[in-house]
């Protein structure tokens, strides 16, 4: 047993209200640079929908991830020797294009235009040439179904969906979709880490946090192709490739990452989750329906006596133990598993969970008209899944890499809270009848209290759980503060420009 | 005294600012020790020009290079009037492709407005440096056949001149102009590796071969060494001023 320490995600879709705020409080301090215009190391997509990069959950077309070859695991993109071979030339490299050429407008020709009969107007130029540009495509230009007859019909997950549920899925009552916040997911079983040729790509032991060093990347390009979420990015300007960072000068001062800072919805959760490192190959290596079970077995139970005990002989310290103890992370997807994995079957292990947005349960049931009295019976109500307006399958083939019946239990688990609370509050349903339902969702009055409090009624403190961590570049952890200070003098800074 | 100068004095300057520019660069800006890619920008053309120059100009290196190091073996390999053919048509053909490749890659820069964004007027110098230097290259295997032969007997002993710290200038003064061009040319080449892209040839990444995939760094002490039954390898500590290169 070799416990670890890692921080971990959880974005509850139920309550994404698609506001991008946290887009934007990571765009101000991290990629409002040259070169990382066009990077969202947060972005938030609608699904159905093609994302960002366009279509990037399609591997036949990016080639990232990880493919179970019998009892070996092998990187989708290239084998070692193949790498090399690739290095002049990488054929599964996503262009610009893919995500959008980014532009600003020429404002000064609003105040600078010389009188005449029409308004002047501020042309937009492209920020990689300058040059003035037709403006093709941009972050979220499918937002909220924008052109969607292009965007969303094109969603790599509808093809799991027979031709009359997509077709169902255009008719105007039946319109429906969620919001998918999208940022690194810091995975166990890094294929970022794995592709890149020089070792520039590291996960951080203590906690982690998966980082490119600057210094040692040499802009092979082969994370970008490798990563099958897409999630870590070119940069043009420096000749360097970037990623999110999970906030790390922000955690390691007891803030929580500024994406989660900001969330309007309040829909993020992070807290730490103890696993067994020996076990990350043959989690990795499970049956496609079995990975979801899998990654919840790789989390240990941070009460468990030799659990701790193997942690502390690791360095794992009391304070880390406790947050893990306590952490939300832990509650959603281990204690009442209803927080699930993206595509899971990228077999990279990712360690940001999603509560799945309760979907408008019902959909058009028979001769256009909606039967409502499916929902009285509230048997009918945990039944009625099967005619939800997304199916079932497209939130099997996003969440739990095409297993059903694990995304049938966390529905029934949450529309059992639901109802439950329900009870308590409206009071038009018999607690006999919420009873039935705790029984359904398989879940209990304690369980099903505690989940209702953690999602709906959370304080700050409880949705981040941040222990202390490890600097990333804090010496007294490694060297002798008074060895280290005759030879690095004051600080270690510098731009990150190319001079040559 | 131009002469002296070229042949004698030039190469040296050539070899100490590669070695010792490279090493500087190397050790006080290693952010930028790459070559700044910009398939990301341009992929078509990218495609064409890159990997036809890569290949072909490895593979025309590897010659000059063997010719120097293992003269003896050389010329018994091209003893055999057939392999000496092998060899002329073999290499006349890999420069035409690394012309066509090179080529592709300056129009590629002059045509493409993204490309041109991220090209530096250092890029430009070296450019025009390799570009001189396949074609002059092309130029002799073309009118001044078997270059493989004579190549032994006028630019090798001269080259191990150069490296004996006694250089004999005659083997090469008399050689016509486009082969001047061509050696002179190459030490040029040598001069501009530190202050260009070039040191990207040096970056080969061949501990990729032998490296776990997984890299995982503790920034702390671990109490318990780790062994790596998962593949997972465990690098460190890091102490981060070393890191910093």
């Amino acid at each position: 047993m070799d416990i670890r320490a890692q921080v971990s995600m959880v974005f509850h879709l139920d309550k994404c209200i698609g506001c991008h705020t946290c887009s934007i409080a990571c765009k101000n301090i991290w990629t409002d640079r040259k070169g990382t215009e066009y990077m969202w190391w947060n972005n938030v997509e609608t699904k159905p929908g093609t994302g960002y990069p366009t279509t990037w959950e399609d591997q036949d077309k990016y080639k990232g991830g990880w493919v179970k070859d019998g009892d070996r695991l092998r990187l989708r993109l290239q084998g070692r020797t193949e790498g090399l071979g690739n290095i002049f030339f990488n054929p599964n490299l996503p262009t610009i294009d893919d995500y959008y050429e980014p532009w600003t407008y020429q404002y000064d020709e609003l105040f600078n235009a010389p009188e005449g009969d029409d308004q002047p107007t501020a042309r937009p130029i492209s920020l990689i040439t300058g040059k003035p540009m037709d403006i093709e495509a941009g972050p979220n230009w499918d937002d909220d179904l924008g052109g969607s007859p292009i965007y969303a019909s094109n969603d790599v997950n509808l093809e799991k969906l027979t031709e009359h549920e997509r077709e169902q899925l255009n008719e105007v009552e039946r319109l429906v979709f969620f919001y998918l916040p999208r940022i690194c997911n810091h995975c166990l079983n890094p294929s970022c880490v794995a592709a890149c040729p020089s070792g520039a790509i590291y996960k951080r032991g203590e906690d982690g946090i998966v980082l490119i060093s600057q210094e040692k990347c040499r802009a092979w390009r082969m994370c970008v192709s490798g990563c099958p979420y897409k999630k870590t990015y070119y940069n043009w300007a420096t000749g360097k490739s970037e990623k999110c960072i999970l906030c790390y000068p922000r955690l390691e001062t007891g803030q929580a990452p500024a994406c989660f800072h900001s969330c309007v919805g309040r829909i993020r959760y992070l807290g730490l989750l103890l696993y067994d490192a020996d076990r990350i190959q043959e989690t990795a290596l499970a049956d496609e329906a079995d990975l979801v079970m899998a990654q919840r077995r790789i989390i240990q139970d941070p009460f468990d006596p030799l659990v701790i005990h193997a942690a502390k002989a690791n360095g794992i310290t009391d304070q880390q133990i406790a947050a893990a103890q306590n952490s939300p992370s832990y509650k959603f997807v281990k204690k009442w598993g209803i927080a699930l994995p993206l595509h899971p079957e990228f077999r990279t292990l990712p360690m940001l969970f999603y509560v799945p947005p309760m979907l408008p349960v019902l959909g058009k049931m028979k001769d256009g008209i909606y039967d409502s009295s499916a929902v009285e019976g509230m048997g009918q109500m945990l039944n009625s899944l099967e005619k939800a307006r997304i199916p079932v399958r497209y939130m099997a083939s996003l969440f739990s890499a095409g297993n059903e019946e694990i995304i049938r239990e966390v529905y029934r688990k949450n529309i059992a809270v639901r109802l439950f609370k329900r009870a308590q509050r409206v009071k038009d349903i018999s607690a006999a009848e919420a009873q039935e339902a705790l029984e359904i969702g398989k879940t209990t009055a304690e369980e099903a209290e505690a989940i209702f409090n953690l999602t709906s009624l959370p304080t700050m403190e409880e949705r981040f759980v941040i222990p202390a961590f490890a600097r990333e570049e804090a010496i007294e952890q490694s060297l002798d503060p008074y060895t280290h200070k005759p030879a690095a003098g004051f600080g270690y800074r510098e731009a990150p420009a190319r001079r040559w | 005294m131009s002469n002296t100068f070229l042949w004698a004095v030039f190469p040296y300057i050539a070899v100490a600012l590669c070695v010792f520019g490279g090493l500087y660069r190397y050790f006080h800006d290693r952010f930028s020790f790459s070559s700044q890619s910009s398939q990301f920008l341009e992929n078509r053309m990218a495609f064409w020009g890159s990997t036809m120059w890569h290949y072909a100009i490895i593979l025309i290196l590897i010659p000059h290079v063997l010719g120097f190091l293992v003269p003896g073996a050389w010329a018994a390999l091209i003893a055999d009037q057939t392999r000496l053919y092998v060899m002329e048509v073999t290499g006349l053909a890999l420069a035409v492709m690394a012309t066509l490749g090179l080529a592709i890659l300056i129009v590629r820069r002059l045509s493409n407005a993204r490309a041109q964004s991220v090209t530096s007027v250092m890029d430009w110098v070296l450019l025009g440096a390799l570009g001189l230097q396949v074609v002059m290259g092309f130029w002799i295997a073309f009118f001044y056949r078997w270059g493989s032969e004579w190549y032994l007997h006028t630019s090798v002993p001269w080259l191990v001149s150069l490296v004996n710290f006694n250089p004999q200038i005659q083997y090469v003064t008399a050689m016509p102009l486009p082969v001047k061009i061509h050696m002179l040319n190459a030490f040029v080449i040598l001069a501009l590796f530190p202050f260009t892209r070039l040191v990207h040839i040096v970056t080969l990444p061949l501990p990729y071969l032998f490296r776990p995939y997984q890299v995982v760094i503790w920034n702390r002490k671990r109490n318990v060494p780790y062994d790596a039954p998962t593949g997972v390898a465990s690098i460190g500590p890091d102490v981060p001023y070393l890191r910093r290169g």
